[in-house]
């Protein structure tokens, strides 16, 4: 390398330290190749600290009818068979092992009454399934993460950014950033590298979301030339805080729901029952009486229609604030005061409690909290295979939020940890084994890299025209307007419109200052992913002309069989314009077939 | 070790807060210095710790041996106890290098002195490790108060319960709280396991071990009580002692 | 909704010089500094530097200096600041203890270097069916160490690190990691030498600034340093524990029999 440029060279790289990243980077670094980690906050900040309620795996502590076999199940309903049915597969069978595997590193889950760890409902989980702490389950997770991390001695890049793949015609070579402290750009030499960089929550105007989730993973995918699956589907955790105006959009866990907590409306009444979706009318208590029964743990009892899935209460709660019936703030009321005693709520819900005093001023064991539909997660991103993770470029792996597959057309609460372990474990192994099959560390392009350098520092030079946050803040109102929970034809074109003249204004935006810890010039490179996904995003969701799961189209009400056989799928074209495929599904084995379209659970 | 650069050292009393951060070490200083001047004049008196049956906390346990100088009261030969069991105590220590010692004199306000810090590593305070041996004197001292309030129940050889009566009977309340809600007692009496299900009895000694902690999560509220009341008993006691007060019988 | 424009007095500038600027904002209902901080970014000053993730106390990424107290700015709701600012601008400093970037950013990595001197968690062996039987009574303590999101505040207003910059003292936040190690069931670690040479223990010396200032509420000195220097007390300054130990060892059989 004859470039003036800090270099690194690695075996494996992990772009970003969630619980993907670290899982990745412990995985690779346990056998035996040079793993660097880079990420974009300090290490231990990543977005999965803000995970609350738990992980889903079939461990059967609390009810010991639970198995792999009925979480592939529930896994396959949620995601309305749109998953990539071998993911589920190894997701469902992975997961346990992961969770005691967290636990012999350090982690300390909530206990059952006889020593074991403790399970909780959630939302399409058949049983009690979510292995928690408290309402910070993430928080737990990273933590145990980065002391493995730290006793790896895995060489961590923080606060660092990548900004472009580097890759000759056929595979990845590498990767370009630049340091967010001084500004200075920073080369990696890499063999394979891991995209372990979360969602694109920032992409909507209430989100809970960290600023980190911008995409960049999609985008650096995306623009490397690999296929992106599934990006209609956006997940809306129906529960964020929506009074007052500044924290609207901030998580409330489903661990509400799961711990008792009822959704009502400004009549009082539990509106959930009155529309309980056919997939779900066997599992589902269509009464009060039978719901309670099942809360305190009568096992004949069918389960509380809170806890339906994520997709689902969401559009009710739409439409309940729809027809009138909403809180004050535009919501509706959830309440657990009326349920638990302080003294629970205070115990397995420490996080909300706080929150909603700090914050709101409210006092949750005393009166019931306004939620509504906040953007939580894209179920799509970057397509990979299930066994290894690796894109459809060769040396380029993805895991968690940013990959694509696993959970179809919806996510069920607490796969979302359990899937960062199971495939964060699969890319590290993915990447170290292909990185075992090379003999040297790529070379890389100087041309290349100083095309993408000059780039990255272009926006010093523009003259003062286009603010970053200005621009973002519009791509944000658009898409909320018009990509949002309900979507209609004209609105989604209404948006792509918009999309192509944010992204001519977004080439004029300007940067004030150096480039020492500079937030103007970090937002227009972010910016850009965004755009990417907020396009990729309305593309797909155009394209998808039925109603499933997080893709709710007012026009097509319904879901369509035939709707349900295919994935989109989009990627780079020869002049740099993004386009869409419909690709098949892959063909599920007939017992697993007959296992996720089983009116009961398997034994 | 790398020190990190550019950091400042503000001087004494330096900050950005205004509140009055400096109020409680004010009143932390005013109150102990009160007691402590009090306490010694006390035990300089060497005369009024008796009345009736009942003998002032300060004088107990009332040891007299012979080569004891008459200008010395007794009290001196025991004060060492509680006062050694204070000066270590964990909330008394908190309370006086932030009063008396200004390190710091609030959180976030300057010390002016940025060298020569040694914390609890080196003499003196490393004696502050000796707490929990400090914590065997104070409940040895604390049962000879026991004994002495169930003797004040006795007059002339008939049960008889005086308002003094009652004034140790909280005094020994008061004190019993503040001792055994001490941090030591909380590591001794069980804190320092791990694995309680490991234990015979485990479970229980949890339970004890959760009593002790709620107690200690008051620590502070008994150590202050405790001081105002052992000094009242001394007041009253020597107040009756010298006639000034009159002693009224309960029954 | 009402707005109500509010100074708010912002140091800017570098490790080699800075000063504090003045912003008016508009303060919203609900509204907290970090949300303040923003909108100077979005509509004053591009390049305000300031750290921050997920604006709902979860992440420990916003600390700074408000009015003089250390705080995540995102959980300080700005009719408080406004409240302690009494009557003047709200100041916002970055904190004061560790080597300053720019603007409210600083250098915080001597507290990873802190972090791996700590020895790590040493498993217990587990039982024949492949778990451990741990009770949720023995990981209360343990669990309370582990909501720590590593905010730094503590280190941030400790007067060991802050006034006497004596860094051979790891800090509470070091404390409470170590604290709850050694009080896990399942750990076999022994950090107590440890704890006294290379993580310093000794220089606290209990003021509980590090307790006031916990947005998570730790009961930092009571529940951590306390007990963990009467664990020092027991190997290091107690002849009849140590004797004790040396007949019947250090820890208790790992592996809950029952």
């Amino acid at each position: 390398m004859s470039l003036p440029y800090e270099t690194h060279e690695y075996d494996v790289l992990v772009i970003g330290a969630g619980g993907a990243g670290l899982r990745a980077a412990v995985e690779a670094a346990e056998s035996g190749v040079k793993t660097g980690l880079v990420c974009k906050s300090l290490l231990g900040k990543a977005h999965t600290v803000m995970a609350e309620g738990g992980m889903a795996a079939a461990l059967a502590n609390v009810d010991t009818r639970d198995n792999w076999k009925v979480h592939f199940r529930d896994t396959m309903r949620g995601g309305k068979f749109l998953n990539n049915w071998r993911m589920a597969q190894i997701h469902a069978q992975e997961a346990p092992d992961r969770v005691r595997e967290l636990e012999n590193w350090g982690a300390v889950f909530d206990r059952t009454p006889d020593g074991k760890i403790l399970q909780r409902n959630f939302g399409g989980h058949k049983y009690p399934r979510l292995a928690h702490v408290g309402d910070r389950t993430g928080l737990e997770m990273i933590r145990t993460l980065q002391d493995r991390t730290v006793e790896k001695k895995i060489n961590v890049h923080m606060e660092c950014t990548i900004y472009r793949l580097l890759k000759t015609d056929h595979a990845i070579t590498g990767a370009v950033g630049y340091w967010r402290e001084s500004g200075r750009p920073i080369v990696f030499r890499a063999k394979a590298v891991v995209l372990a960089t979360g969602g694109i929550g920032r992409c909507f105007r209430v989100t809970s979301n960290s600023w980190e989730y911008t995409g960049d993973g999609h985008a650096l995918a995306y623009l490397a030339g690999a296929d992106l699956i599934d990006m209609e589907f956006m997940q809306f955790h129906p529960t964020g805080m929506v009074w007052p105006p500044s924290v609207r959009g901030i998580l409330v866990t489903e661990g509400v729901r799961g711990e008792g907590g009822v959704l009502k409306n400004n009549k009082g009444e539990r509106f959930m029952f009155k529309s309980i979706p056919d997939l779900y009318k066997a599992d589902t208590a269509d009464n009060e009486a039978e719901a309670d029964r099942w809360l305190a743990g009568d096992k004949t009892a069918r389960r509380v229609p809170e806890l339906l899935t994520r997709d689902h209460v969401a559009r009710c709660i739409v439409r309940e604030v729809k027809e009138g019936r909403g809180s004050p703030h535009g919501g509706v009321f959830l309440d657990i005061a009326s349920r638990r005693s302080a003294d629970y709520i205070k115990k397995k819900l420490p996080s909300m409690y706080h929150q909603f005093k700090e914050l709101g001023g409210i006092d949750i064991t005393k009166e019931p909290m306004e939620v509504g539909p906040t953007a939580h997660y894209i179920m799509g991103g970057v397509r990979v295979d299930a066994e290894t993770q690796m894109a459809t470029i060769p040396g380029l792996f993805a895991a968690g939020e940013v990959a694509g597959g696993l959970h179809g057309a919806n996510r069920l609460g607490g796969n979302s940890l359990s899937d960062l372990l199971v495939f964060g474990r699969r890319a590290g192994l993915g990447a170290s084994s292909y990185a075992k099959g090379m003999k040297d560390i790529p070379q890389t392009d100087d041309g290349q890299v100083e095309r993408i350098v000059k780039e990255m520092y272009e926006p010093f030079d523009r003259p003062s025209a286009e603010n970053a946050f200005t621009v973002t803040s519009d791509l944000q109102t658009t898409m909320e307007a018009n990509v949002g929970i309900a979507r209609v034809q004209n609105e989604l074109e209404k948006a792509l419109q918009d999309i192509a003249s944010l992204k001519e204004r977004a080439k004029k935006v300007s940067v004030v200052g150096d480039c020492r810890y500079n937030p103007g010039w970090h937002q227009v490179l972010d910016l850009n992913n965004l755009l990417i996904c907020a396009e990729a995003l309305t593309m797909a969701a155009l394209s998808r002309k039925e109603s499933r799961g997080g893709h709710m189209r007012i026009d097509f009400p319904d879901s369509v069989g035939e709707e349900g056989k295919w994935n989109n799928v989009l990627r780079q074209g020869g002049e740099g314009q993004m386009v869409l495929e419909k690709q098949p599904l892959p063909e599920m084995p007939t017992e697993l077939h007959a296992l996720a379209h089983d009116e009961k659970a398997p034994q | 070790m790398l020190r990190p650069q550019g950091m400042v050292t503000l001087s004494l009393g330096a900050t950005d807060r205004k509140d009055a951060w400096w109020l409680s070490p004010l009143l932390f200083a005013i109150a102990f210095g009160g007691f402590s001047i009090y306490a010694t004049w006390a035990a300089w008196q060497n005369e009024f710790y008796r009345f009736g049956p009942y003998l002032s906390p300060f004088y107990s346990p009332l040891l007299k041996p012979e080569w004891l100088p008459p200008w010395l009261s007794p009290a001196f030969l025991i004060l060492g106890a509680p006062l050694g069991f204070r000066l270590t105590c964990y909330y008394y220590r908190k309370a006086y290098y932030r009063a008396f010692l200004l390190d710091p004199p609030g959180c976030a306000v300057g010390e002016g002195k940025p060298s020569g810090y040694r914390g609890e590593r080196a003499f003196p305070f490393i004696l502050q490790n000796l707490h929990r041996f400090f914590l065997a004197l104070a409940i040895l001292v604390w049962g000879i108060l026991v004994k002495d309030t169930v003797e004040a129940c006795i007059w002339d050889g008939q049960f008889g319960i005086g308002l003094g009566t009652l004034v140790m009977m909280v005094n020994v309340v008061l004190l019993g709280l503040y001792t055994f809600s001490c941090h030591s007692f909380r590591h001794l009496i069980g804190g320092k396991h791990d694995c309680w299900s490991c234990l015979t009895f485990g479970k229980q000694r949890h339970t004890l071990w959760r009593g002790v902690s709620w107690l200690n999560g008051r620590h502070m509220q008994f150590a202050w009580v405790s001081m105002i009341w052992v000094g009242l008993t001394d007041v009253y006691i020597r107040l009756c002692a010298m006639g000034l007060l009159q002693d009224s019988r309960l029954f | 909704m009402s707005t109500q424009k509010v100074t708010l007095r912002v140091y800017r500038g570098d490790a080699e010089s800075g000063e504090l600027q003045d912003y008016t904002v508009e303060v919203s209902e609900g509204m907290v500094v970090l949300d303040a901080v923003h909108q100077i970014q979005a509509t004053q000053a591009p390049d305000l530097a300031c750290r921050w993730n997920c604006k709902a106390g979860k992440c420990g990424s916003c600390s700074a200096e408000i009015n003089g107290k250390p705080r995540l700015m995102c959980m300080t709701r700005m009719v408080d600041a406004i409240k302690t600012a009494e009557g003047g601008p709200i100041l916002v400093k970055p904190m004061k203890t560790f080597p300053h970037i720019k603007d409210l950013v600083t250098d915080v990595s001597q507290n990873y270097r802190n972090n791996k001197k700590i020895t790590p968690f040493r498993p217990a062996p587990k039982g024949p069916d492949g778990e451990w039987k741990i009770f949720q009574y023995e990981i209360d303590r343990a669990q309370e160490f582990r909501k720590c999101i590593e905010c730094y505040l503590c280190q941030n207003v400790c007067h060991v690190l802050r006034d006497h910059h004596e860094f051979s003292f790891a800090g509470p936040r070091y404390m409470v990691r170590a604290a709850g190690l050694e009080m896990h069931p399942a750990d076999q670690g022994d950090r107590i030498d440890q704890l006294k040479e290379e993580l310093g223990i000794g220089y606290c010396n209990i003021t509980k600034c590090c307790t006031e200032v916990c947005p998570e509420g730790i009961h930092i000195t009571d529940n951590a340093i306390i007990p963990l220097k009467e664990r020092v007390v027991d190997e290091h300054y107690d002849p009849i524990t140590a004797l004790f130990r040396k007949v019947f060892g250090k820890k208790a059989p790992p592996n809950p029999a029952p």
